[in-house]
Formats: structure tokens, C-alpha cells, sequence
């Protein structure tokens, strides 16, 4: 049996580097102040959570005053959505988003329309990517905000947020995005994208769990997260997790270092494993654009076989990755995403997501091609789907 | 989550395959859920004297379709008729809350098959 873990999920969550857990230690143990004190043990906090705040705001060719820290990726996009929904109310209620958001943007949106909010989703092309066109076509009055994700978690597509955002400017509508996919994979430039709000999350580039940032560009019209004391300049209220921050400052800034290297190790396995899955397994497709993806993702369809199973053989060969099945999310539905690119059920059930890291290599991913085709024809042998296409004399 | 008996009978299912000469065959559940269970019964003299399935669907679907396979063999058409969900849950040491509904397929599997051996017999008998 094998003994190491090939870890295929880096979308789901990164080891934390050495480096970044170096950094924050102190943070941990003896530099322990309250970075809201005047004493020395409480200044040596807030100066590291500067430190941190100007390593983000750097990354991202932002401002420094721009950038707010917290708990992560779920919590920036809560406080975007909502933090503008909430302060723009009296200009309108109407919210425009597509219809493969993480669950981080649709839930928060869905709770808007419980409030009388009203949102337009719209649906993506079969390549899983957005057509600006549609969203400027979904505008209307009384739209105050749009909110499209840089890049997919499921399926890695990276949408045209810069156009997207134009189309939103000229309009003076206030455009979010959902970047904690996209940060540490490609380069992220709020001012080149021309967004007004982004979300991150630390611990998808090698940071820490539990913390992450919303940038906000000057002017922006938002409520505060949280209400209390006068952390993050009165607009998030509560003791900062300081480790954790200083965690996401050292970790953006490594990723940015390297990003153009890293993303091309990345794209050269990920090509590897395309080509290799296609040409060795029938009835097999890729989901998402073939080139317009993170280099780091791929997400195939086997049709016959649901993924839960796949899982579950995967990880008895050591191989950690994930699924848009219904039975991996916990729901009766497959993944929204794949059906909003016009899977039917039952290829959506067979979904299979790998996404690497650079803790992956080359002999990682001629492994998973060797045990992935024995793993789908045994599961196929099993399934009563398979049956009619093998009678059918394919 | 899984219990050392789902993961067993996952991994190793017993009676995986079709029978060629089956006279009870039935396919329950739904490819949009993601749960498919085809079972078929060889039943001789009112005993079921072979079983085998073939599933789409999930660890839990596959260990349950194995462990009901398992159980029907060699029982009456009334006994295997009294055999309840919770009963091929526990013959595999349990189930995750979510995925009690994989062994409520299996009985509904060993349910259908048997009616449709019965049906078979009666437009036999009719004949």
C-alpha cells in the first residue's frame, strides 16, 4: 500500500509553508499584546498587522488604507454583499451575479432576497465562462451592485471581470469579486481589474486557516462587518486574529514573488494530466474552458460512474481530491456549477476535481494516470449504466 | 465517516455482476439523485438461490446493495420481504445520517425484484 498522501486539492485547502508559520509563531507565544494597547507588547502587534496590511495592499497594487482583515474568504464575501447592499439600499435593489458563485456569494445573496433584495443570476456559457455582454444586458435602474468571481473553484474558469467591471463603471454600478480562487495563481491587480471590492482567503496560497482580507477602494459605499470596538479603521469590529494576519501577509507576498514560475510547473502537470486522462479513458470530458482555467485546475466528467465511489478508490491509492457529486456535498443535487454548464445529473454525479500544488510533480501525476483508468472501468464494470453502452457494441 | 464493514464490502463487493438466467430483475432509484441499485434474483421453490447487483452510485450505495445481496441469499421470498432498510444498515455496522437513504434503495431493490418475479409467475400461471 501506499504510504505518502498525493495531495490533488489544493482548491479546497494549502499546506501552510514553513516560512509563513515562521513568521507568525511569535504571534503565537510571547508577542502575545493586544494590538489595540499603548504599550510596547500591544505596539509590536499593531505594527505587524500594518506590516501585513502593506504586504496585501502591495500584492494586489492597492492602497494600504484599502485593505481589511478577516476571519476569510466566506466572511469577505458576506461583508461585500451584504456591507453594500445594506448601504445603498435607498439607490436601489437590484444585484446582478452569475450562476456558478461559490456558495459564499449565492447564500449571502439569497438572504438579501429574503429581505426584499432582487438578483439576476446569470448563466454562464457551456464553456463555464460569463458573457459580459449578458450581464449588460441584465442591467437595469435600479442596479447597485455586481458581483462575478475571478476564477471558478469547481472548474477553474477565469471570468472577464476587467470587462465586466467597465461595464459596471460606466453604469456607476459598484462591482465585487470573488478572488480567493484566483489570488496566488494568476496575477491579481485591483486597478487593473477596475473592481471597487475584492475577497481573499489566506489559507488557499500556503497561508493560514481563518483569516483573510476585503479590499475596499476609496469611496466605496459599504456598512461595517461588525460593530463594536474601532478595529480595521471602525469598520470590523474585534480583536484582531494578529498571528493569522501576519500569517496572510507573509503568504501573499511569497506568492506574488514567485507567481509567473509556480503558475508555469502548475500548467505544465496540469497539461499533462488533460492530455493523459482524454487519451487513456472513454467517455470522459473536461469541464471548463480548455485553456481559460487556473493552472493548477482540471475537472473531468466520467460518464457511468459517480464520484463519491471515485473518491473513495482514489483515496485507498493514496490520492486526495475532490468531487462535485451530490453525496460529497452533502445535498441530493450534484454541483450548481456543473449543472449551470449543462451537465446532465448524471454526469455531474461523476465529476472528478484535481487541483495541484507545488508540493505535486511529474511522477504525481503519471501515478494518478495509472491507477485513474483501472479505477473508472472497475466502477463501470458495477454500474448498470455502463451495461446498455458495452450491449450497444461500443 | 464510514464504518470498517461500509468501506470492506465498498471495496470488496460480493455478488457484483448480473445472472443470465435470473427470473427477478428490477432497477430502482434515479440517475439524478445518483443512486442506481439493479438487482437480480434467481428464485427456485419459493428460496432465493442467487443474487447479484450492479450500482451507480456512492460508497454507501455499493455496500448496501453487496450487504442485501448477501442477506437475500437463501431465504424465502417472505423472509427476504421482512428485511427492512434499518437491518442492512446494521449488518453493516451503521450508516452516516446522510446516507440513510442508500439503504432505504436496497430494500426498495429487494422489494422490486421479488414483484417481479411474483408478476412474472402470475402471468405464467395465467398463460
Amino acid at each position: 500500500m501506499q504510504e505518502r498522501i498525493i495531495y490533488f486539492d489544493h482548491a479546497a485547502t494549502t499546506p501552510l509553508k514553513k516560512e509563513v508559520l515562521d513568521e507568525m509563531m511569535p504571534y503565537l507565544t510571547e508577542q502575545y499584546g493586544n494590538p489595540s494597547t499603548i504599550y510596547k507588547l500591544g505596539r509590536e502587534a499593531k505594527k505587524a498587522i500594518e506590516l501585513a496590511r502593506e504586504r496585501v495592499a502591495k500584492a494586489l497594487n492597492a492602497e494600504v488604507q484599502e485593505i481589511f482583515f478577516t476571519s476569510g474568504g466566506t466572511e469577505s464575501n458576506n461583508w461585500a454583499l451584504k456591507g453594500v447592499a445594506f448601504a445603498n439600499k435607498d439607490k436601489g435593489k437590484h444585484i446582478i451575479t452569475t450562476t456558478i458563485e461559490h456558495h459564499a456569494v449565492l447564500h449571502p445573496l439569497k438572504y438579501l432576497e429574503g429581505l426584499g433584495f432582487e438578483v439576476t443570476y446569470v448563466p454562464v456559457e457551456p464553456n463555464g465562462i460569463v458573457d459580459p455582454q449578458k450581464i449588460k444586458e441584465a442591467i437595469r435602474n435600479d442596479t447597485i451592485l455586481i458581483s462575478v468571481m475571478l476564477a471558478n473553484n469547481e472548474i477553474g474558469t477565469i471570468q472577464p471581470v476587467k470587462e465586466i467591471a467597465k461595464i459596471a463603471k460606466e453604469k456607476g454600478i459598484i462591482i465585487h469579486t470573488d478572488a480567493v480562487q484566483a489570488v496566488g495563481q494568476i496575477p491579481v491587480d485591483v486597478k487593473d481589474l477596475g473592481v471597487d471590492l475584492l475577497s481573499l482567503s489566506a489559507h488557499k496560497f500556503y497561508g493560514p486557516k481563518g483569516v483573510g482580507a476585503l479590499y475596499i477602494k476609496k469611496g466605496t459605499k459599504i456598512h461595517p462587518f461588525s460593530h463594536g470596538g474601532a478595529q480595521e479603521r471602525n469598520r470590523r469590529a474585534g480583536t484582531e486574529n494578529v498571528a493569522g494576519i501576519v500569517g496572510l501577509g507573509k503568504a501573499i507576498e511569497l506568492a506574488t514573488q514567485n507567481l509567473s514560475e509556480y503558475a508555469a510547473k502548475l500548467q505544465k502537470l496540469r497539461d499533462k494530466l488533460i492530455d493523459g486522462v482524454l487519451s487513456k479513458i472513454d467517455y470522459v470530458r473536461l469541464n471548463g474552458d480548455r485553456y481559460n482555467r487556473l493552472p493548477n485546475n482540471a475537472n473531468f466528467s466520467f460518464e457511468f460512474i459517480e464520484g463519491e465511489s471515485l473518491l473513495l478508490m482514489l483515496d485507498m491509492k493514496g490520492i486526495a481530491a475532490s468531487s462535485g457529486s451530490a453525496c460529497t456535498s452533502g445535498s441530493l443535487d450534484p454541483s450548481h456549477v456543473l449543472l449551470a454548464i449543462g451537465l446532465e445529473h448524471e454526469v455531474a454525479h461523476g465529476s472528478l476535481r484535481i487541483t495541484l500544488g507545488e508540493d505535486n510533480t511529474e511522477e504525481d501525476i503519471d501515478y494518478l494516470l495509472e491507477v485513474l483508468p483501472d479505477i473508472v472501468s472497475r466502477l463501470r464494470e458495477m454500474s448498470p449504466l455502463y451495461e446498455k453502452v458495452k450491449k450497444g457494441g461500443n | 465517516m464510514y464504518s470498517e464493514k461500509v468501506l470492506d464490502h465498498f471495496m470488496n463487493p460480493r455478488n457484483v455482476g448480473e445472472i443470465e438466467d435470473a427470473n427477478g430483475v428490477a432497477q430502482v432509484g434515479n440517475p439524478k439523485c445518483g443512486d442506481i441499485m439493479k438487482m437480480y434474483l434467481k428464485i427456485e421453490n419459493g428460496i432465493i438461490v442467487d443474487a447479484k447487483f450492479k450500482t451507480f452510485g456512492c460508497g454507501a450505495a455499493v455496500a448496501t446493495s453487496s450487504m442485501a445481496t448477501e442477506m437475500v441469499k437463501g431465504k424465502t421470498i417472505e423472509e427476504a420481504l421482512q428485511i427492512t432498510n434499518k437491518a442492512v444498515a446494521q449488518a453493516l455496522d451503521g450508516l452516516p445520517a446522510n446516507k440513510l437513504h442508500c439503504s432505504v434503495l436496497a430494500e426498495e431493490a429487494i422489494k422490486a425484484a421479488i414483484e417481479d418475479y411474483l408478476s412474472k409467475q402470475k402471468s405464467k400461471n395465467t398463460n
